[in-house]
């Protein structure tokens, strides 16, 4: 049914992909690594430069250097404690837009200024367009947008849209800042309808998981869960199996 | 959620100026004992109300000269839907506040009347679908939303209309029925109203950190949400209030939303108490619905919370 209406509306996209009678439409996202997260803050960090240096203007910082510092950031990176000591576990964790394929904030939004892209599944503001209501913020389970204090609009994780498409920038460029920042490998990006696809394997074969699955919002972004206790294991059996044992 | 104090003007104003409307279209319908110079009166307070609604809600935008905007996407959106609606139903009041000077016209007293009842029911309803529609906002995704945003609207514009038959110089005969029907609503606005704080004081919601994470430990506590000085996300969602402020609020809600007005209403009604009482009833009920709207946004626990619980 859904894949009929897709033929019907997709205007012949469907012809190109191989498998006509199952074409996904393209949906970009991350793949969160919990196991190498370090909590670094360097997604954090790039995510702001590159976003704050782009055409939409800077992001806001209000008193960047003083006691109080805030402003818009586009991800986080928050920390939890897991377990009772001595057996605890700290996991940090990033958290950004998760592109919902059935995103809650876009059909709030009174303006059409939210809008999610049917080439790619990024969802996306049209700062143009905004009006400042924060409707669609109310309406993210996840708190995944944040206004823009100076400029008044609403202002989220765009997966770096314009880094991808910028053809002036070098093939492996064309992905999110953060993805580039970050030095343990922990975010993984790709086209998550793509089975042979980096991002797709990772969700496949390590038990990737969506936030809040109990809304149906079927976010894009998933994250990989922790499989410390396995890894000491192994470490502990065969050293020569470890590259940093010496 | 952080109540926006525009939000809480708008929603209180608005409503209080469709239950007027309301409550000058029933009684003309019915037939009650209401004389034109009134119904003109309560008619432009309404459209005053409607107004600085209107005004208030501009306050809310980041954005206000967009506004305009607003009113495309009516397809999927109640906010849209109310953008549209409200300045319709305002236009609606003031073509039958026109046209209200002659009581022999059908539609001064019959359809007009008839045209403003459904468009108050459906202001309300799309101002209170606003909130419902947010399906992981627990408190707010019941039907008792738009029952208590009809019903405090109705009881608000019941008790303005009471307070105008004493200060308009309304017919004699119309100072009881309105108190009458103001008491009566209150007392159903504050049944339904309980019954809500109620629901909401109760809920488990089904997001927990376990699920917003995905992490599984039965024990699990957040150790820092990755900034120090606050963001968006803590500014828009923690209204911050201490608990006893919050008890405070409540108790005002009840006492002067509800208690005091509809007593002192009853009292009217029955004659015990001068109609200039319904003023009084009138003036207390306002910091009542400010303090109960307040409470309406402060008790909605949003999900994305659960992210942002300790600083460190």
């Amino acid at each position: 049914m859904i894949a009929a209406l897709k033929a019907l509306f997709g205007r012949g996209e469907a012809v190109a992909v191989a498998e006509p009678s199952n074409t996904p439409a393209r949906q970009l996202a991350l793949v969160i690594d919990l196991n190498v997260c370090v909590g670094c803050h360097a997604c954090v960090t790039s995510c702001k430069e590159w976003n704050t240096g782009g055409a939409a203007g800077p992001l806001f910082d209000d008193n960047p250097y003083g006691a109080d510092p805030t402003g818009t950031f586009f991800n986080r990176v928050q920390t939890y404690e897991a377990g009772v000591f001595p057996n605890t576990e700290t996991i940090h964790f990033p958290k950004s837009c998760l592109h919902c394929e059935e995103p809650p904030c876009v059909p709030v939004c009174p303006t059409g200024a939210s809008y999610k892209r049917k080439s790619d599944g990024i969802v996306l503001v049209d700062y143009d367009k905004c009006i400042g209501c924060k409707y669609c913020a109310w309406a993210c389970p996840y708190g995944a947008r944040e206004i823009d204090e100076a400029r008044q609009v609403m202002t989220k994780c765009t997966l770096c849209v314009d880094r991808l498409e910028d053809s002036s920038l070098a093939a492996d460029d064309r992905k999110p800042a953060c993805v580039k920042a970050c030095p343990t490998g922990a975010r993984l990006f790709g086209d998550v309808k793509d089975p042979d696809s980096e991002v797709a394997r990772a969700i496949r074969e390590r038990g990737g998981y969506p936030l809040m699955p109990e809304w149906g919002t079927r976010p894009a972004n998933q994250y990989l869960p922790r499989r410390v206790v396995a890894a000491v294991d192994r470490r502990e059996e065969d050293p020569a199996s470890d590259p940093g044992a010496e | 959620m952080n109540p926006a104090f525009s939000v809480v003007v708008f929603t209180v104003a608005t409503g209080a100026g469709q239950g007027l409307a309301v409550a000058v279209a029933l009684a003309l319908l019915i037939g009650g004992p209401i004389e034109t110079p009134f119904v003109r009166v309560a008619l432009a307070v309404a459209i005053v109300l409607l107004v600085v609604g209107l005004a208030a809600s501009f306050f809310h935008l980041g954005r206000p000269a967009r506004a305009w905007r607003a009113a495309a996407m009516w397809r999927t959106s109640w906010l849209s839907r109310e953008v549209i609606v409200l300045p319709s139903f305002i236009a609606l009041v003031a073509a039958w506040w026109w046209v209200s000077g002659d009581a022999t016209s059908v539609l001064a007293t019959t359809l007009l009347p008839l045209a403003a009842l459904a468009g108050a029911v459906l202001l309300w309803y799309c101002t209170a679908m606003i909130y419902a529609c947010l399906r992981f906002i627990e408190e707010w995704a019941h039907p008792l939303t738009f029952v208590n945003f009809s019903l405090l609207g109705l009881s608000s514009g019941l008790m303005l209309a009471t307070a105008l038959t004493a200060l308009a110089g309304a017919n004699p005969v119309l100072v009881p029925i309105a108190a009458a029907a103001a008491a009566a609503a209150t007392l159903v606005a504050w049944m339904a109203r309980a019954s809500a704080l109620r629901r909401n004081a109760a809920i488990r919601h089904r997001s927990t950190l376990q699920s917003a994470t995905g992490i599984r430990s039965p024990r699990l506590v957040q150790t820092s949400m990755g900034m120090s000085a606050g963001s968006f996300n803590t500014r828009e969602f923690f209204h911050r209030a201490s608990l006893a402020a919050l008890a405070r609020i409540r108790l005002a809600t009840h006492v002067l939303a509800f208690a005091l007005p509809c007593l002192l209403a009853a009292l009217v009604a029955t004659g015990a108490l001068p109609a200039l009482a319904g003023v009084v009833a009138m003036l207390v009920q306002l910091p009542g619905l400010i303090a109960d709207r307040w409470l309406f946004f402060a008790q909605a626990k949003h999900p994305q919370n659960l992210y942002y619980q300790v600083v460190s």
